[in-house]
């Protein structure tokens, strides 16, 4: 089996966040494996373990993702690619990390390839699936279950809450939902031989690629963060009368009913 | 941190151990230890991820991590719970003993067991009427062909409730002077007849890691687990462990000043009093200017003396003043949280009460702060003299 793992480094939303003129400041952000592909990671490890074969991460990213890509080496991925666009893309969207991951995997034999559903940061869910299509292999998103025997697989996909079985054949591309695993931390000795592991450096070059060929599709034209929240308000009064005011206020202010 | 700049590996290290607190220790830290509980499930995890691994060496298949990163690992812990970095630090104690003074049988067959957790403890050194007065220990080791028989008694012992090796301190030989010549060292192990663990002592602090008394009574030890081959070495390895046990109580003062600090700056910008944050008074920031300075110093002299002892450079003045530094900043900061926090800070609905009633042992343990003030006024002597 040949296992590929998407991984996206993302700054961590549950730390402090600071915009500055329209873009977050480094200085300020936390990074973290975005915690989809952690996921991920953990899936295709197991199914390595059960299945054998290799494990093979792959991130699109400047060389500050090197830092992830070893945290994945170190829960127990075999090798890492880091595919470098600092010196070729300015601002890269979904179409440019999915068109060089699509020339990146021309050449390979991928057997299964995990994504996380979505990454924390702009939440956008595309690239798996821009992937899979541009690859023209099966995908199924937002797995919550994965199981695989010879050529086909059984999958849990979460739909909102609810569970839809799905029975595809590889090669195919999956994305991860919370629920399909607990990631393990790496363990110690996993951080030292991390440092031995293989780590892959490329440039958009060396996949025989223009900047013009993975030019954003979009552009960005304002971050901001969301509003503070709020202090709520308690309604007072007879129970009756809280409850009509209640019904009113969604009605007329929130516009909800 | 000027002073240390981690490599990646060394980050990749404390953003576990970090990672690892968060999400394991701080959940369950205070309902544990306010039950007086031995945290089995954290002692487990930290087993299958390879903490008490951490300072042995990578050819005796440990971690072979740094002391400066160590002790920022022990710092990261305690700021959660000082009883997870006490159940470590024995044990790692042991190791460094073991590894620095063992024979090459005894660091072969212990120290890949220590680093996987298989075979944990800690040091059983202490007695009722020997602390930082080690030569004063009365436990007995009296040979009798390949083996020697223990009897004696020891106190204040950390994991022996749930540990099952340990060094013991004893006097092979009650006679010689000076005393602590008579002192041996044994790697023990729970199993054969005459160890018993007593009642597990109750503490101000410190709860959740058993502080247990043991009995030997005829009990019987090969010579082969006498550390070094040899008698009467025993003095100068304790003092040897110790080197590494002052950064460590040094890394846990630092851990919960650390700990008070943190919670008293966040909590004196939520709370308001006469309509403004009370970090705004000036009364607060008096004491927050002051904390946050000794954290800071705490911090830089533990760091040193840790970088001293990784270089191999003699840190004995350092790691005392470190030690004394850092576990008096940890017991200051404490109390000057609970000022801050005011009568909530009394309460068990928040950490201060715990950090004020765990940090008193720091000023104890590994050396009382007296005498590591007179330790340090000697070494001090001895390199200004005139």
């Amino acid at each position: 089996m040949d296992i590929y793992v998407l991984l996206k480094r993302t700054f961590d939303t549950e730390e402090k966040i600071v915009v500055s003129d329209g873009r977050i400041e480094d200085e300020s952000a936390e990074y973290i494996i975005n915690p989809y592909d952690e996921y991920s990671v953990e899936e295709a490890i197991k199914q390595r373990d059960e299945l054998g074969g290799e494990v093979t991460i792959v991130t699109v990213g400047d060389e500050e993702a090197e830092k992830q890509l070893r945290t994945g080496l170190a829960m127990g991925a075999d090798k890492a690619v880091l595919i470098n666009t600092e010196d070729d893309l300015e601002d890269g969207d979904q179409y440019s990390t999915a068109k060089i991951l699509q020339i990146y995997f021309e050449d390979k034999e991928a057997d299964l390839i995990l994504g996380g559903n979505v990454a924390i940061d702009e939440a956008s869910g595309q690239v798996g699936p821009r992937l899979a299509e541009a690859l023209g292999i099966n995908y199924v998103t937002t797995i919550t279950a994965l199981e695989i025997d010879g050529d086909t697989a059984k999958i849990d996909k979460d739909v909102e809450g609810d569970v839809e079985k799905i029975e595809t054949s590889l090669p195919l591309l999956v994305t991860c939902q919370q629920g399909l695993n607990e990631p393990r931390y790496p363990s110690l000795p996993g951080i030292m031989k991390a440092k031995k592991k293989p780590l892959e450096e490329l440039e958009i070059d060396d996949l025989d690629l223009d900047e013009d060929d993975v030019e954003a599709k979009t552009e960005t034209i304002e971050v901001f963060l969301p509003p503070e929240k709020e202090a709520g308000r308690v309604l007072e009064g007879e129970i009756d009368d809280q409850v009509k005011e209640l019904i009113s206020l969604l009605k007329d202010d929130a516009k909800l009913l | 941190m000027a002073l240390f700049t981690p490599t990646d590996e060394q980050t990749q290290v404390l953003d576990m151990v970090k990672d690892f607190c968060k999400k394991e220790i701080d959940p369950v830290a205070r309902e544990l230890e306010q039950k007086d509980e031995y945290p089995h499930e954290i002692v487990e995890k930290m087993k299958e991820l390879g903490f008490f691994g951490f300072t042995i060496p990578e050819e005796y298949d440990g971690i072979g991590i740094d002391f400066v990163t160590y002790s920022l690992v022990i710092e990261e812990i305690t700021r959660h719970w000082m009883s997870v970095a006490g159940i470590l630090n024995s044990h790692l104690i042991m190791a460094y003993i073991v590894e620095k003074y063992g024979t090459e049988e005894q660091k072969n067959s212990f120290l890949p067991k220590f680093a996987t957790g298989e075979c944990r403890g800690g040091l059983a050194l202490s007695e009722a009427e020997a602390g930082t007065d080690v030569q004063n220990i009365s436990t007995k080791a009296e040979k009798n062909g390949e083996h020697y028989i223990v009897n004696g008694s020891k106190m204040w012992i950390t994991n022996a409730r749930y540990g099952n090796t340990f060094i013991l301190a004893t006097k092979t030989d009650t006679k010689i002077k000076p005393r602590y010549k008579g002192i041996s060292l044994f790697l023990i192990q729970k199993g054969e007849s005459g160890f018993i663990v007593q009642k597990d002592i109750e503490k101000l602090g410190y709860k959740g890691v058993k502080t247990s008394e043991i009995v030997f009574e005829n009990f019987k030890v090969s010579s082969n687990q006498l550390i070094g081959g040899e008698e009467g070495k025993g003095f100068k390895q304790v003092l040897g462990g110790l080197e590494l046990g002052r950064v460590n109580v040094a890394a846990r003062g630092l851990g919960l000043a650390r700990a008070a600090f943190e919670d008293a700056i966040r909590y004196a910008q939520e709370r308001k009093t006469f309509g403004k944050p009370i970090a705004e008074h000036q009364a607060i920031q008096l004491k927050l200017g002051e904390m946050g300075t000794k954290l800071e110093a705490a911090r830089l002299l533990t760091m040193n003396a840790a970088t001293k002892l990784q270089e191999g450079e003699r840190s004995d003045l350092e790691a005392g003043m470190a030690k004394l530094f850092a576990t008096e900043a940890g017991f200051e900061l404490s109390s000057e949280a609970m000022r801050i926090h005011g009568g909530y800070g009394y309460t068990k609905e928040f950490n201060i009460e715990r950090y004020y009633r765990d940090s008193p042992l720091m000023l104890i343990g590994e050396g009382t702060n007296e005498i590591q003030k007179i330790v340090i006024s000697k070494g001090l002597t001895e390199k200004y003299k005139i």
